[in-house]
């Protein structure tokens, strides 16, 4: 299903903008749960829809905002190609337009590179209601300020996202992975260590008890390591993968909230009570556990990282979901949003309060 | 001849400021006169030449913040300057404002081999990078040609690529975190050895703002483990049509090369003859196709590689023997540009990108041009990833001439935006291509651009003038963006 309704969108926020009316913006709603609460007249990109553009052998494609993450899969994997970043869906009506929007990466982040890393351009949607492009169909660009990796993770505070062209990578040809039994301290060890030699690493995670070392390439390639490395070849590795990806994993089920530490990988394991769940061989951990939000963030800052409550308990009291900012940065976030959204109408507070 | 923009009244002279300056830098960090300004009259674009009012050569980020915030305080632009390498004029100075020099930053501050990044001063040399772990098994990828002498701050300023972009990305792909000083002297910290920050990604918006929006005092570079093998596969062609086939062929049979050149003929007969590397001189491209992984892996890819440029007519494929004869491959490649240099008194070198099916007509366009501007042409080309470096031969005594290459060169650089690419793939804008960014954007875009700025720099000081031209420069520049059949600034008056 293809279908242009930049128009349409483009009169909603110009009529919002002249009434001052917030907007909140969404694509198939399978990440309404992320970020601080949604608030405002909905303004959905879902209809705006289809692929535009697609090249094999350029590399590229691109689409309009609302094409569900599916169609846009399914057509690479048609040509032997793939999303290099892994996006989560987090369910069956998932956009491109959020993807890029929450800028959030699977498991193969680590190693192939982030949401961010794949952007090539985008035309967006201001708050001023203007229509802009940034960026390209090229890998190579450096004309302009690089506005438009700046609108993955905006969450939409920037603009709304219309089109989006991305990178993308053929899949590997091979791929096996191998589970290690060993302690959260060892497995941090040794995900950090592999991932400094010359190995096809694709994802490393560790559930407490084993590590799990996805491998990707040639199958000379894989095989060669495989045997360098031992380990037990797991059977259904796939699947593991995906429910990781999509947090289906016993470890993410059930109540309590959830928070993401983002920390330099090799970081031995937290002193922190609760229960951990350790992805991006290392740089990316997932906590469950009833602390205070400051000792979380605190703890976080002192590492070198930061942390931002992913899923929040309903019981929960209601707090900051995404880790302060020093003021000199929370005023150039501030000024930057006053340059695309100066009447802040775009997903107001989904961020930070207050803009 | 571009000039910078116009820049905003300034205090440079205010004997108060100077004295000021002397107060926070030792004196010989502090250079008025003019013989000591010569050597920061231009980059490594050298047709371009303006003495600084002064330069600043500090090496405390102390020192750095106290100029800045003098430079607030007395309304003085500043232009970083790393070592000058820059190919668009992005370090061209302002007759009124100060060159910052980051030349002495030059300090590698801490290498951390298990989570593979390390923190860096601006001035440190790419090179130097690698050179400081590879005895880690480590390195740091992006590798432009200038890598001996170019500082990793103006890399990150200029969001640098090089020859192996394809797999491993530019500079914005391989660099972690940076400290970045506001003229207010605030210190930003944007990312660090953590794979993401907080909040907007500012980050990005770093590479490639060529001194616009902040100086660069500390860089953490991400580190990737040196592969246990590359091999080099040199392949000639008949055609540069058909060596760019076979560049499409070997991506969709899903081989990502680590390095992917194709060189037309008058540059493979320049590179040979200064490099002598053994280049075969009557093909009419050459296509340099390097394979990196583990042993296993590069052994399969190199056959099958190889196979698939066979069928896509190669004349032949030679693979490097050994170590050092893919090094002397590559260094012919890396050569190209001085070699070029040596075939005529000067050369003015381009930096478009190209969606890659779009190279034989581009190519072939390039080639009339090169007729009716009676200039002739060498092409290098970053096959991977669609950049292209015409380089224009001319002579600069020859009255004209210069102004002939420029024109050719706009006219280049405004072909590869009507396919569908874009008018600096690495060079960045700087004062260059000011004019070609009308012919890329349209007005709303620029001033969405001059926005963002704002936000970083309200005071308009830092390196103003380059890389966005103003709407009135694009008024006058003529050759506008046509956006949806409409003449855009219907406002401004035509001269």
């Amino acid at each position: 299903m293809s279908s242009d309704i930049s128009a349409q969108l483009q009169t909603a926020v110009r009529e919002a903008l002249a009434a001052r009316t917030p907007l909140q913006i969404e694509g198939g709603g399978s990440k309404r749960f992320y970020g601080r609460s949604p608030h405002g007249t909905v303004i959905s990109t879902a209809q705006h829809s289809g692929v535009i553009n697609y090249e094999p052998t350029e590399l590229v494609i691109t689409a309009r905002a609302g094409t569900p993450l599916n169609t846009i899969e399914n057509l690479l994997a048609e040509q032997g190609q793939m999303l290099p970043f892994e996006p989560p869906h987090f369910g069956p009506g998932a956009t491109l337009g959020g993807a890029i929007a929450c800028g959030l990466s699977g498991p193969r982040r680590p190693y192939a590179g982030a949401v961010r890393d794949f952007v090539l351009g985008v035309k967006i949607l201001t708050g001023q209601g203007d229509i802009l492009t940034f960026g390209g169909q090229v890998m190579k660009n450096v004309a302009g300020f690089d506005a438009s990796r700046l609108m993955a993770g905006a969450l939409g505070t920037l603009g709304i996202i219309l089109e989006a062209s991305l990178k993308v990578l053929p899949r590997p040809a091979h791929e096996q992975t191998l589970t290690f039994e060993c302690t959260s301290a060892e497995a941090i060890r040794n995900m950090n260590r592999w991932a400094a030699l010359p190995l096809p690493i694709s994802g490393a995670a560790y559930d407490g008890v084993h590590v799990y070392l996805r491998l990707s390439g040639g199958a000379a390639g894989v095989r060669q390591a495989c045997a360098e490395l031992g380990g037990t070849v797991h059977a259904d590795a796939h699947h593991f993968w995906h429910q990781l990806r999509e947090q289906q994993l016993p470890f993410f089920q059930g109540g309590g909230s959830l928070w993401r530490l983002s920390l330099p990988p090799a970081t031995p394991p937290l002193a922190l009570p609760g229960q951990w769940f350790i992805d991006w061989g290392g740089a990316q951990r997932w906590l469950r556990n009833p602390l205070p939000a400051e000792v979380i963030r605190a703890t976080a800052a002192r590492l070198g990282g930061h942390t931002m409550l992913f899923k929040r308990d309903e019981t929960d009291a209601p707090h900051e979901i995404f880790q302060p900012l020093p003021p000199p940065l929370a005023s150039i976030h501030r000024r930057l949003k006053a340059a695309f959204d100066p009447h802040g109408i775009l997903n107001p507070g989904r961020l930070y309060a207050n803009w | 001849m571009a000039h910078p923009d116009a820049t905003p009244a300034t205090h440079l002279r205010n004997p108060a400021f100077t004295q000021a300056l002397r107060a926070v830098l030792p004196s010989q960090a502090l250079l008025l006169d003019a013989e000591q300004l010569g050597p920061y009259e231009c980059d490594g674009l050298t047709a371009y030449r303006q003495l600084p009012g002064m330069v600043c050569l500090p090496d405390t980020v102390e020192q750095v913040r106290a100029i800045l915030r003098l430079c607030a305080q007395y309304r003085v632009p500043v232009v970083a300057r790393g070592a000058g390498t820059g190919l668009s004029g992005g370090a061209l100075p302002l007759a009124e404002g100060i060159i910052l020099s980051l030349a002495k930053f030059n300090r590698i501050l801490e290498i951390d081999p298990l989570n593979r990044c390390a923190r860096v001063e601006p001035g440190v040399r790419n090179l130097a990078i690698t050179q400081a772990v590879a005895n880690h098994g480590l390195y740091y990828a992006p590798d432009p040609s200038s890598q001996i002498a170019c500082s990793i701050g103006g890399n990150v300023a200029e969001n640098s690529g090089g020859v192996h972009c394809l797999k491993y990305g530019l500079t914005v792909h391989n660099v972690l975190g940076l400290k970045v000083l506001t003229l207010d002297g605030d210190i930003l910290e944007l990312g660090g050895a953590a794979l993401d920050a907080p909040g907007y990604d500012l980050l990005a918006v770093l590479h490639g703002s060529e001194g616009l929006l902040g100086i660069i005092v500390e860089i953490t570079v991400k580190l990737l483990p040196k592969p246990e093998r590359a091999q080099l596969l040199l392949a000639a062609f008949a055609s540069v049509a058909q060596a760019g086939e076979a560049v499409g062929q070997i991506i969709s049979a899903g081989f990502i090369p680590a390095g992917l050149e194709m060189m037309d003929n008058l540059a493979i007969r320049a590179a040979e003859a200064y490099a002598h590397v053994g280049y075969p001189v009557d093909a009419a491209a050459l296509l340099l196709c390097e394979l990196d992984g583990t042993n296993q892996e590069v052994s399969e890819q190199i056959f099958q590689v190889r196979q698939l440029l066979l069928a896509a007519g190669a004349t032949d494929v030679h693979t490097a023997r050994d170590e050092q004869e893919r090094l002397k491959l590559w260094a012919g490649r890396k050569a190209a540009f001085p070699a070029v240099g040596r075939i005529a008194p000067d050369y003015y070198c381009m930096d478009g990108t190209i969606p890659r099916k779009r190279l034989s007509e581009v190519l072939q366009r390039i080639a009339e041009l090169s007729a009716e501007y009676n200039l002739p042409v060498a092409n290098v080309f970053h096959a991977g990833d669609g950049n292209l470096h015409p380089l224009i031969l001319y002579d600069a005594n020859k009255p004209g001439e210069l102004a002939r290459a420029e024109q050719f060169g706009g006219q280049i650089l405004e072909l590869c935006v009507a396919v569908g690419g874009t008018i600096t793939g690495e060079h960045g804008v700087g004062v260059e291509k000011l004019g070609q960014m009308c012919t890329q954007f349209a007005p709303l875009e620029l001033q969405q651009f001059h926005a963002i700025k704002h936000a970083f720099d309200p005071l308009g000081l830092l390196n103003p003038g380059k890389a966005v031209p103003t709407l009135h420069r694009c008024a006058e520049f003529g050759a506008m963006h046509v956006h949806a059949g409409k003449l855009a600034f219907p406002e401004i008056e035509r001269f």
